[in-house]
């Protein structure tokens, strides 16, 4: 289990309300309701999306003691130093999967890689790959602070525990931890609203089908993946109203043989065009490539590898937070506390636009795209109804940031379960 | 896309099955010998990492390259089978250690993520993967088009295989002698067949077969090289051995049944139908003892059962 993430409500919380109240005005109107033909014609070339962040990350990282205690408030987040006294600050990542799985570690591991340029000789960067969830990990940490490493990143859901339990042995290192939500003097949680460029991504999906039949490979059924789950099948449905997502959740978060299976089983319930959402590895893309039908990705940009199906992604660049906050720890002024990044500050982004999507529909998402930089999640905006017939939110209400962090239904046209 | 549930499951079982049924063709030739190879998984992980490198590195048109892909990872896999070779027959140390020690030594986070590393094999994706066919333009016929028309060259080779194999095994002179090697090794000492000889060679062309399970998996299935991807299905072919009575056909129809097996729960959660895809993995070996506990339970034993002399190393002085 990784990257799941609980209630608790930070400072985007009241942005949240503020700024998605007012955006859910244009919900029905503007640019995103040109409801494009999925007829429209391809584009035919690759194109970037022209929207540059602008926003500060650390505008988005809270103090453990600025936020209340149910969002994992503490009394006091001290600072921490752990800086070394002399030679450069050593830094290690532990992942889940191999660096080369072609989504989530990889992509975590190319932030290290930035890292590693951005400070240069001030920083050391090392890294363990394939370290399984659970107790084991808790040798991993202490085999890297045994080597001198004195800020930790965990990048999977399932080492939660024993960060907290390595962190409280360690007070004096700094940890930092993906996707979760635990709290301690001296550990950080990072994450981002990846469900407002999931929602993009369903936009690029929801308008390359032909028969509103869409498959979604995904992962396990936390609230992390639900949220992504839906906000992709509200964006399909903002292209073509009718368009029902069918999704088989894998239960593992990387599994290639078992993403082929999923995506080519979707196939087979004819679905016309392959997303996933939670899954890390292209399997689903090599499925789709094999049948020439549209795939949109997850994790990373896979525009070059597979040209001819590529629509668009939820890519991360998980540095926009990591270089800041290593540069707290060399200036002495490192505090734990929980980020939530934003398109805005760049932490998600999306992927090259392939050559599938057409003008149109570039121009209705890349409109989209500002006003969600602007007010994340305000893609969950009623009237929402859930696959079971629920009214969840009434006409303009939005979900708050704690609802945000425990979804736990799939909206309407959503084929599957929970 | 074609619907028909039956035809689906049918495909895709010959699709997952047909790794299976390499690795369970080299299990075949190599335990008809009398050695017991219990090596196949890592086996098949170094034919997969081997295959992988292949086609990251033999340049040429596609078709050279996937064919040259596959030949490396046999070879790989002959290779490691030569060192099981080697201490089975030449040492004659206990079959079962030494086939569990090369699955450990070159399995999952052994010597074939070793390999993957230091090539650099988990660096790039693969380029050119083994991609289904569309034999004669049929691949489109209903119902027998998906079956028959559209699999991958490996399928149909190991198609030529199935039927080359029992041939050899029970119509050809060097069949009778392997056979008669491992049913009673003495006694083919004695009519002056080289005991030695046989067991190498089938036990290296065993593992050869395995590592183009194994290429079948880093190229056609994922396509890619991840660690410890063939997840079992070494084990899985030492089943279907016996499950197929050491017959070749009957080892290709375990093998689609097995293979089935691997994409049911998919198949079936995509049309809600819910069954527990863990359940649905141990169905091979549940379904190997069934057949284990009937064969030798009932007379048929001595005619479908194991080779006599299979995991026994043959020592000349003590007849």
């Amino acid at each position: 289990m990784k990257r799941t993430n609980k209630k608790f409500a930070p400072m985007l919380l009241t942005v949240a309300i503020a700024i998605g109240l007012v955006a859910c005005g244009d919900d029905d109107g503007g640019s995103s309701s040109s409801e494009a033909p999925s007829t429209d014609a391809p584009a035919g070339e690759v194109r970037s999306s022209a929207y540059v962040p602008t926003g500060d990350p650390m505008d988005y990282f809270t103090a453990w003691e600025e936020l209340p205690a149910e969002a994992g408030g503490l009394d006091s987040s001290p600072v921490i130093d752990c800086a070394p006294e002399e030679g450069p600050l050593k830094a290690a990542w532990i992942y889940v999967g191999p660096i080369n799985d072609g989504g989530w570690t990889q992509v975590h591991d190319e932030a290290r890689m930035a890292v590693q340029e951005h400070f240069g000789d001030a920083i050391e960067t090392t890294y363990k790959e394939l370290v399984p969830e659970g107790p084991q990990a808790l040798q991993t940490i202490e085999d890297l602070i045994a080597d001198g490493n004195t800020v930790i990143f965990g990048t999977s859901f399932g080492f939660q525990d024993q960060f907290i339990e390595a962190a409280a042995a360690h007070p004096d290192v700094c940890f930092e931890f993906a996707t979760g939500y635990k709290s301690a003097p001296n550990v950080s949680q990072f994450y981002g609203a990846a469900e407002d460029t999931d929602f993009l991504t369903g936009m690029a999906a929801g308008a390359a089908s032909a028969t509103g039949k869409l498959g979604l490979v995904s992962s396990f059924s936390f609230a992390e993946v639900v949220r992504g789950v839906n906000a992709w099948t509200l964006g399909a449905q903002v292209m073509n109203p009718d368009a029902t997502v069918k999704v088989l959740f894998i239960q593992s978060w990387f599994d290639p043989a078992e993403e082929r299976k999923a995506a080519e089983a979707l196939l087979a319930e004819g679905v016309d065009v392959l997303g996933q959402k939670g899954v890390d590895s292209p399997s689903t893309g090599d499925v789709a490539k094999e049948n020439g039908i549209p795939w949109a990705g997850y994790n990373k940009d896979q525009s070059a590898n597979y040209p001819e199906v590529w629509l668009t992604a939820t890519a991360y660049d998980w540095s926009v937070y990591q270089i800041p906050r290593l540069q707290q720890v060399l200036d002495g002024t490192w505090v734990a506390g929980n980020y939530y990044g934003t398109l805005k500050d760049g932490f998600v982004k999306l992927g090259k636009y392939g050559a599938l999507v057409s003008e149109q529909t570039f121009a209705a998402i890349e409109a989209r795209l500002v006003e969600l930089a602007e007010a994340p999640g305000s893609e969950f905006t009623g009237p929402i109804v859930d696959n079971q017939g629920n009214e969840v939110l009434a006409d303009g209400v939005s979900h708050t940031y704690a609802e945000l962090m425990s979804m736990a239904y799939l909206v309407a046209g959503v084929e599957g379960e929970l | 896309m074609n619907s028909n549930l039956f035809i689906i499951i049918i495909s895709s079982a010959i699709f997952y099955g047909t790794p299976l049924f390499f690795a369970a063709l080299g299990g075949i030739l190599t335990e008809r010998g009398g050695v017991l190879n219990l090596g196949v998984e890592g086996t098949m992980l170094i034919g997969a990492v081997a295959g992988a490198w292949g086609s990251q590195h033999v340049g040429g048109s596609s078709w050279m390259t996937i064919t040259m892909a596959i030949v490396i990872g046999m070879l790989a896999g002959g290779l490691v089978s030569t060192l099981l070779a080697f201490l089975c027959i030449t040492l004659k140390v206990n079959q079962t250690v030494a086939g569990l020690a090369i699955t450990i030594f070159a399995g999952t986070v052994g010597l074939s993520s070793y390999f993957a590393k230091t090539w650099g094999v988990s660096e790039s994706p693969v380029t050119r993967q083994i991609r289904k066919l569309d034999v004669l333009g049929l691949a489109d016929t209903p119902i027998l088009g998906p079956i028959f028309f559209n699999q991958n060259i490996l399928t149909y080779l190991s198609w030529i295989l199935c039927v080359a194999s029992s041939i050899y095994l029970f119509r050809s002179r060097f069949g009778l002698h392997l056979r008669a090697v491992g049913e009673s090794p003495a006694t083919a000492d004695a009519m002056g067949i080289n005991v030695t000889r046989y067991r190498y060679l089938h036990t290296i062309f065993g593992g050869a077969l395995a590592g183009a399970g194994g290429v079948f998996y880093s190229l056609a299935i994922v396509p890619n090289w991840v660690d410890g991807m063939t997840a079992g299905a070494g084990w899985i072919a030492i089943a279907l051995v016996i499950f197929g009575f050491w017959r070749p056909g009957l080892t290709l129809v375990g093998a689609y049944l097995f293979g089935a097996l691997q994409s049911l729960s998919s198949t079936l959660k995509a049309r809600n139908v819910s069954i527990s895809g863990d359940l649905l993995n141990a169905l091979p070996f549940f379904m190997t003892i069934v057949v284990l506990v009937l064969v030798s339970s009932r007379f048929a034993h001595r005619r479908l059962g194991a080779p006599a002399a299979l995991g026994v190393p043959y020592e000349r002085e003590e007849r």
